[in-house]
């Protein structure tokens, strides 16, 4: 097993290394991994938040006091200022899930 | 025995191997952070070594602290990355690359890459620095990424002066901003796209340049490919990436990212009472003065006697004249030996030989700029978290 793994790196690192230098670049990320933790009204938090950025925008947020009001005034932002489209009906869902998740 | 420096490199094949066996890579591929809230992985992107996972969509990556003490050039697959919007050029052909110069100027250019590496030249070594770089340990903690020290790095930059592509062009009389757009950009049409400006004067400053080599390679992918914008002594949120338009405007440009975001209190030091509001602001501009200890790291436990610290220190540009450091918790100072000066925008590296007794120490830097600012011994605070220059401290045990 430990061979296997060990023969596989240069193989791994020329394929990335030649992928970056054709044309055109064709730049590959990891997949995605991070997830949004369990909680009420998770669909409508996967739906509304993960269209423009991943679940560790939120994970790596660090604990307030006053939860409510930090998520309430992120989610604000996110419709005030980056124009994210969410139904009023799930401004006070989504709040809620953060304060009581993260 | 594992030190540090080699289990980052060690996660590195761990990391490769990750779709062989991911159960055993997940274990060793986490850091924790020194502040609340501060456990990350260790990803391996394409071009990058392992580096610590802030975000995945759009990507950022921090650079574990152990790689300052290699050197004052960060590596490329070292260097750290920061995104504002989840659509990225992933697939941008070098060749189809078209740089756009336009507004008001007498003769619009569109220029090739080919076209910019033909022209003459420049290099200058400068660290980019992101603007929350330590946002982690801001207290009241505020919102945005969760920084350590490591949203920092110093290289040397190849590439041309935006002076030259501006007089190619000929600015007009009466322009007052130049705008930078790159071809990364938002999802929704909803959201502003990353715009940056500077004043027409900086932007002609001779230093300001558009950066296509970066420590004698191609920028990487993640740091720009194939040109970026260099702001020397600026925070990174000027130094616009995969760079394709460059408008010169007669107004004072008012999107998004310059008139609301970015921006810090205009009063003394850009600092206000931690938890208010400032009544007024202005972009956020200059690095503050910052210098750290990297031979040693916060909590190690070393042997009493001799040892040589050393560690780097940058300003915004005026250069550093002197770098201090303290082993008893600040109450006396010695200065430091600086290393060779390869500009006035580079880490300055900096080493003393210092004796330490057995017991519990605070091992204190602090620098000294050429134009005489220096860095506090508490915290300044602003509502964005910017700006943090406090005088470090590493603790240590010494038996």
């Amino acid at each position: 097993m430990q061979r296997t793994v060990l023969l596989a790196i240069p193989l791994a690192l020329a394929a990335a290394v030649g992928a970056a230098l054709a044309a055109p670049v064709n730049y590959k990320t990891p997949d995605e991994v991070a997830v949004f933790k369990p909680g009420p009204n998770l669909e409508v938090v996967q739906g509304n938040c993960s269209a423009c950025h991943s679940a560790d925008y939120i994970a790596t947020q660090p604990p307030m006091k006053d939860k409510k009001g930090f998520w309430q005034a992120e989610v604000t932002k996110m419709i005030k200022v980056y124009g994210a489209p969410i139904d009023d009906a799930d401004v006070g869902k989504i709040v809620d899930y953060l304060a009581a998740t993260y | 025995m594992f030190d540090r420096r080699d289990l980052l490199k060690g996660a590195g094949l761990t990391a490769i191997a990750a779709t062989l066996n991911s159960t055993k890579a997940l274990a060793l591929d986490t850091v924790t952070l020194p502040f609340a809230n501060g456990e990350r992985p260790l990803v391996k992107y394409p071009q990058k070594r392992p580096m610590i996972g802030l975000t995945s969509r759009p990507p950022q990556l921090e650079t574990p602290f152990a790689i300052f003490n290699d050197g004052p050039i960060t590596p490329n697959n070292a260097f750290f990355v920061r995104y504002h919007l989840s659509d990225l050029p992933y697939n941008l052909d070098p060749d189809k690359f078209t740089l756009e110069v336009k507004g008001k100027v007498d003769k619009p250019l569109k220029l090739s890459l080919k076209d910019i590496r033909k022209m003459k030249a420049t290099e200058i070594v400068a660290v980019n620095q992101c603007s929350g770089n330590s946002r982690g340990f801001v207290e009241p903690r505020v919102a945005g990424g969760q920084l350590a020290n490591g949203a920092m790095g110093n290289a040397r930059w190849r590439g041309v002066p935006l002076k030259a592509v501006l007089e190619m062009a000929g600015v007009q009389s009466g322009a007052r901003q130049v705008t930078f757009n790159g071809m990364d950009g938002p999802v929704s049409d909803k959201t502003p796209d990353f715009v940056k400006a500077l004043d027409i004067d900086h932007a002609t400053d001779g230093e300001v340049m558009l950066a296509y080599g970066m420590n004698g390679e191609d920028l990487p992918f993640l740091n720009g490919f194939p040109l970026r914008l260099i702001v020397p002594g600026y925070y990174g949120t000027y130094w616009v990436k995969h760079l394709n338009e460059i408008t010169v405007i007669d107004n004072v440009y008012d999107g998004f990212w310059m008139k609301s975001a970015y921006r810090i209190p205009d009063t003394p030091n850009n600092a206000i009472e931690p938890g208010t509001a400032p009544k007024a602001t202005i972009p956020i501009n200059r690095f503050t003065i910052r210098s750290f200890i990297t031979s040693v790291p916060d909590g190690a436990k070393l042997k009493a006697g001799a040892v040589t610290l050393r560690g780097i220190a940058f300003d915004g540009g005026k250069g550093i004249k002197e770098v201090q450091v303290s082993t008893d918790g600040g109450k006396t100072w010695v200065s430091a030996k600086l290393g060779k000066d390869l500009g006035k925008y580079s880490f300055r590296e900096w080493k003393l030989p210092v004796k330490l007794a057995a017991g519990t120490l605070e091992l204190k830097v602090r620098a000294t700029g050429n134009g005489g600012e220096t860095q506090p011994d508490s915290p300044r605070w602003n509502p964005a978290g910017y700006l943090r220059n406090v005088v470090e401290t590493v603790r240590v045990t010494v038996a």
